[in-house]
């Protein structure tokens, strides 16, 4: 007999997969060797555009150890990376798709744009072998920077001369026209969203290999979604039968985006194993991650905010030209439309609201989603325009704020998203009172004592997390379902594995997933394994990205769980001689309701497996489900972030002295994981604001940022101590959890947080406007220009 | 990385004889400099000659009013000295900025000091201190040790054993860090020693470099306010992506300032 327990959901339990990390018994891509096991390199093109004009591999062929050089030529019959989403433009027209091919053909069009694969006995051996290669370029301009790729008068592609890949608009443009023309005022905005460079921990891995003895392939990849990169590679790239490639993504240490996508790297090295005999592996180095990881954000835009005279907003224009960079990652164009124009409304009421996103081509790394995706692109320019606003009208800006928010749900925004539950002011007005807003006057006449600035900033965020349903998403341009799909497989003794289309790397899936199958079965944690990341076990999978994974897999996981419970009730209902109607579950013990007949859930399984005394004509023997959910709609989580620095004019060094965020993520299975989920999400963010900025030459377009030397990654030392809490929420309605997403709120809230509370420290000195990452130089620099010594 | 031959010498006589007989060898020291160097190709010597096994390299010793410290201590070595951190206090502050734990345990004055790095923290000390290099044929004044952008005065086969150090009375150093590496975007070392104030700039050129105007300045009254009214040309100082000419010229006295306030304290 199991007793009552108290439930796990909603307790912080430590996490399952942390002894192996700490341990150092994790299994990684790399880690993986192979029988006879070969390297690969891959040789890169130095120039940012050029036409290949030879390439001579005769004595690279020749070198020590090499088993195979292989090139664009050698690859004309294998499809391109295929880009998984589709826009239109305004006009009707389709993007511009150009073909990017696995390795280049006859034009390179970004610094480290493979040309050729080198497979032999060792990297080492592979490398040397790569010195070996004579490439002859004949070097083009560069279009690099997106505000004027346009106009450069170099196109990276023949098919889209102007590297516009399409203009694709939401919103009721003449509506917002004509709220302009009858507001009291108007705040203007110009800004760019920097962009980023991921830089997971686990740089990018692949080992392939073919078997002759059943003609089939099976690649090992750090990817964020196994099933996906199968359907891909198979289906578009290299016309494998599917059924004959396996993926597993093993333990993958850090994704935040740019493990998602198909790389050419990954289907070159699964092309080649077949035609070298042996399984290759490639492991990147730090700067091929820098070269060849999607990038994130990269945003120029200007938005103008109208107001009526009480501070209610009017409506909100948006312009944004959008990089793509040189190719179209898997799922690049969705993300500054669905995922960035979609959210504008944020956490406010704004009646009309009109975007148009120009989506540009130029001789740059690939650009995609990366942490938040298009998420923080919306949240930034809102917030940071709210706070204009309630500047240049000298209110309040949390008051501002309040004016303005949605406060009846369900709400319809004008840019086609329908927010379920939400409760804004419990959020902002706890932030408030956690960040000591009140003591902020007397913390600033401290820091003026000592000669430094201080200021607050706020931000208000709203995230539409687990993209959906389907059938909308296919509408809008994907050319993939966003179901997830789930299997729960009791075994003879009650023990139970999972497996899962999501995919864990470092979000705590094994932990959190348990935690919901134990409470709905009422088993102990460690009777319950989660399994996920490989085709060959799991059904199907989209994997995880877009903050989906609890509120998307972990329905698919709680439906297949409700599927097990009710076949266990007919099965108990047989051993206990009732009728159907008559059982219950509860506390891990079906019951004969009123009585004390009862079978252990254990009890249930066995006899799922020995089906002696079984109904053996109505029910099949076994214990195991599969379920697929695909949700109605987006999950909504929002919250209030707050955020205070101090500055040296001096130096122009800023400090963050205080980060308050409160968020609302609905129900939450273990808080511990949502902190330090959100704590992940700061740091990223906070490295956007003050550290992390990629920069290119913009004539040459080679990438300046290309190691840590010069890309600011954020330290723990840049870091204040967080105050993080989340709110007794407003739970997700359409979701059998409750559960709202957690994965990327930090990363979204926190950059306007941190600019807006510089501007508020230097506005007293004129300043009005600074880019991201504001670094110490950028910020003295405004101060000079305000103070007009330069 | 390309191969290469492996030399561990017992002695310093047998270590110079091996950079002479192989000009195209090269010493290693602590290689927190030249092993990433030869990860990233812009080097590919014929043979290591590791010093690492030279006993006369290594501590620190007091003498009088010096302290010399051997060329193969560690900045951790050099941190955590209870003799640097008493008597050259400025010194240890220094080293223990350097870099992360892993570098500090295994980089090496002497390779920071031959390596010369633009925006390397020990030529400031050095330069700002008056120290003397000593190498295994003579003695070089550190005002005619730093040559250029990573050159020095240090001969093909000839290697730094040690470094003296003078004691002042007054010093101190303060680094304005490169946001990404930490090494410093500008640093600046002060020295007091009798009459004679030394005021060294590392990060802001090409070369660590004094500054005669602050030092003259400073030497009327050795103190923040001496420096009132001073600006630094921006001319032949660094440009790159973590601040303009002009940004580290405002900051060297700046820095200075807070430097001399640091000493006083
Ligand atoms: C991540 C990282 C961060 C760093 N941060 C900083 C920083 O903040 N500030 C800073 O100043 N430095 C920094 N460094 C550099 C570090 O201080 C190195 O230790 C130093 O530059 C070189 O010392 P080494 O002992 O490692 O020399 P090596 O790399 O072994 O050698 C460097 C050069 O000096 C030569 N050499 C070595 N010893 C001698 C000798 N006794 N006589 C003659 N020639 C010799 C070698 O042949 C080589 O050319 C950093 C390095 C890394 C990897």
């Amino acid at each position: 007999m199991s007793t009552a327990r108290a439930p796990l959901i909603g307790q912080p339990v430590e996490r399952k997969e942390d002894y192996r990390f700490v341990t150092g018994t994790g299994q990684y891509t790399d880690d993986i060797v192979l029988p006879r096991q070969a390297y690969a390199a891959f040789v890169r093109s130095p120039h940012a555009h050029a036409n290949l004009l030879s390439l001579d591999t005769t004595a690279a062929r020749g070198a020590a150890g090499v088993l195979g050089v292989y090139t664009g030529k050698d690859l004309a019959n294998v499809g391109g990376v295929p880009c998984g989403w589709l826009i239109h433009s305004t006009d009707g027209t389709p993007m511009k798709e150009p073909k990017h091919p696995i390795l280049a053909e006859d034009k390179v069009r970004h610094v480290g744009d493979p040309i050729a694969l080198i497979v032999a006995e060792s990297v080492r051996a592979a490398k040397s072998a790569a010195a070996l290669i004579d490439v002859e370029y004949d070097a083009l301009p560069a279009a690099v920077n997106p505000a004027t790729a346009a106009a450069s008068g170099t196109a990276v592609h023949d098919i889209a001369p102007d590297n516009i890949c399409f203009t694709w608009a939401v919103g009721d443009k003449a509506a917002v026209d004509s709220a302009f023309a009858g507001a009291a005022h108007v705040t203007r905005l110009s800004l760019i969203n920097n962009r980023l460079i991921p830089n997971a921990i686990e740089p990018r891995a692949a080992n392939a290999q073919y078997s002759p003895a059943n003609d089939s392939y099976t690649l090992y990849v750090t990817s964020q979604n196994p099933h996906v990169e199968r359907l891909l590679m198979a289906a578009f790239v290299l016309g494998i039968p599917e059924h004959k490639l396996r993926v597993v993504a093993p333990d993958v240490g850090g994704g935040f985006g740019s493990k998602i996508y198909l790389y050419a790297e990954e289907a070159a090295l699964v092309w080649a194993s077949r035609r070298v005999g042996r399984p290759i592996k490639w492991t990147a180095e730090r700067s091929e991650s820098f070269l060849t990881d999607a990038h994130g954000r990269d945003h120029v835009t200007t938005a103008e905010l109208a107001l009526d005279a009480d501070g209610k907003f009017l409506a909100l224009r948006v312009d944004t030209i959008a990089n793509m960079g040189a190719y179209l990652s898997t799922f690049a164009p969705c993300i500054p439309t669905i995922l960035h124009a979609t959210l504008l409304a944020g956490q406010y009421s704004t009646p009309h609201i009109h975007c148009q996103v120009r989506a540009v081509f130029t001789n740059t790394t690939p650009v995609d989603a990366y942490r938040g995706a298009g998420r923080p692109e919306a949240t930034y320019l809102l917030e940071r325009i709210v706070e204009r606003a309630a500047r240049e009208l000298a209110i309040d800006p949390p008051e501002l704020r309040r004016r303005n928010f949605i406060r009846k749900f369900p709400y319809a925004t004008p840019v086609g998203l329908t927010y379920d539950t939400g409760d804004y002011e419990a959020t902002l007005s706890r932030a408030l009172e956690l960040a000591d807003v009140p003591g902020f006057p007397a913390r600033k006449a401290q820091s003026e004592r000592r000669g430094l600035l201080r200021g607050i900033g706020y931000s208000c965020y709203i995230e539409a997390c687990g993209i959906a349903p389907s059938s909308i998403a296919g509408a809008l341009g994907a050319r993939a379902g966003l179901f997830e799909a789930g299997e729960v497989r009791v075994h003879p003794t009650g023990k139970v594995t999972v497996f899962t289309g999501s995919h864990s790397h470092g979000q705590g899936h094994e932990t959190t997933f348990a935690q919901v199958v134990a409470d709905k079965f009422g088993l102990a944690l460690q009777d319950v394994q989660i399994e996920h990341g490989d085709t060959a076990k799991v059904l199907f999978g989209m994997g995880t990205y877009g903050s989906r994974s609890l509120a998307v897999g972990g329905s698919a996981i709680v439906k297949a769980a409700d599927k097990i419970l009710a076949k266990g009730r007919r099965i108990a209902a047989h051993l206990l001689e009732a009728s159907d109607e008559d059982i219950e579950f509860r506390d891990g013990t079906f019951r004969v309701k009123g009585t004390d007949r009862s079978k252990t859930f254990a009890e249930i399984a066995l006899a799922a497996y020995v089906p002696h005394h079984y109904p053996i004509e109505q029910l099949e023997p076994g214990l195991n489900e599969n379920a697929f959910y695909d949700p109605p709609n987006f999950t909504f989580p929002a919250g209030s972030y707050v955020c205070e620095v101090e500055l040296d004019p001096q130096t122009g060094a800023a400090r963050i002295d205080r980060f308050t965020a409160c968020d609302d993520f609905g129900n939450v299975v273990n808080p511990m994981i949502v902190e330090g989920q959100v704590h992940g999400g700061l740091a990223q963010g906070i490295g956007q604001a003050l550290l992390e900025g990629c920069r290119y030459d913009e004539q040459s377009g080679q990438l300046l940022t290309g190691s840590l030397l010069d890309y600011t990654l954020p330290r723990a030392d840049d870091l204040p101590g967080f105050l993080v809490e989340t709110v007794k929420g407003t739970p997700c309605e359409h979701n059998p959890l409750g559960v709202k997403g957690c994965g990327e709120a930090g990363a979204i809230g926190s950059p306007p947080a941190v600019i807006n509370a510089l501007l508020d420290a230097l506005a007293p000195y004129g300043v009005r406007e600074l880019e991201m990452p504001a670094t110490p130089f950028r910020i003295w620099r405004a101060l000079a220009a305000a103070r007009g010594t330069r | 990385m390309p191969s290469l031959s492996y030399h561990r010498p017992s002695s310093i006589t047998e270590a110079v004889q091996m950079a002479h007989d192989d000009p195209d060898a090269k010493l290693l020291a602590g290689g927190q400099s030249i092993i990433p160097s030869l990860k990233l190709g812009l080097l590919a010597p014929s043979a290591f000659i590791d010093l690492g096994g030279l006993a006369d390299l290594r501590g620190v010793r007091l003498a009088g009013r010096s302290l010399r410290i051997g060329a193969m201590s560690s900045h951790a070595e050099v941190a955590n000295s209870a003799d640097v951190r008493k008597h050259l206090p400025a010194l240890a502050h220094l080293a223990s900025g350097i870099g992360d734990r892993q570098v500090r345990n295994r980089g090496t004055i002497g390779g920071s000091l031959a390596n010369n790095d633009p925006a390397a923290d020990y030529p400031g000390a050095v330069l700002g201190l008056g120290a003397e290099l000593r190498t295994d044929r003579r003695a070089i004044p550190a005002d005619s040790f730093f040559q250029g952008l990573f050159a020095t005065a240090l001969g093909p086969d000839e290697i730094i054993t040690a470094v003296e150090f003078p004691l002042p009375e007054r010093a101190a150093y303060v680094k304005f860090p490169q946001p990404a590496s930490r090494f410093a975007l500008v640093g600046v070392f002060v020295s007091l020693t009798g009459k004679s104030v030394r005021v060294a700039v590392t990060g802001a050129g090409a070369c660590v470099f004094r500054v005669p105007e602050l030092e003259q300045a400073l030497a009327r009254g050795f103190s923040p306010e001496s420096l009132a009214g001073i600006t630094m040309p921006a001319d032949a100082l660094n440009t790159d992506l973590h601040g303009s000419a002009e940004y580290r010229a405002h900051l060297i006295p700046v820095l200075t300032r807070r430097a001399v306030a640091q000493a006083l304290a």
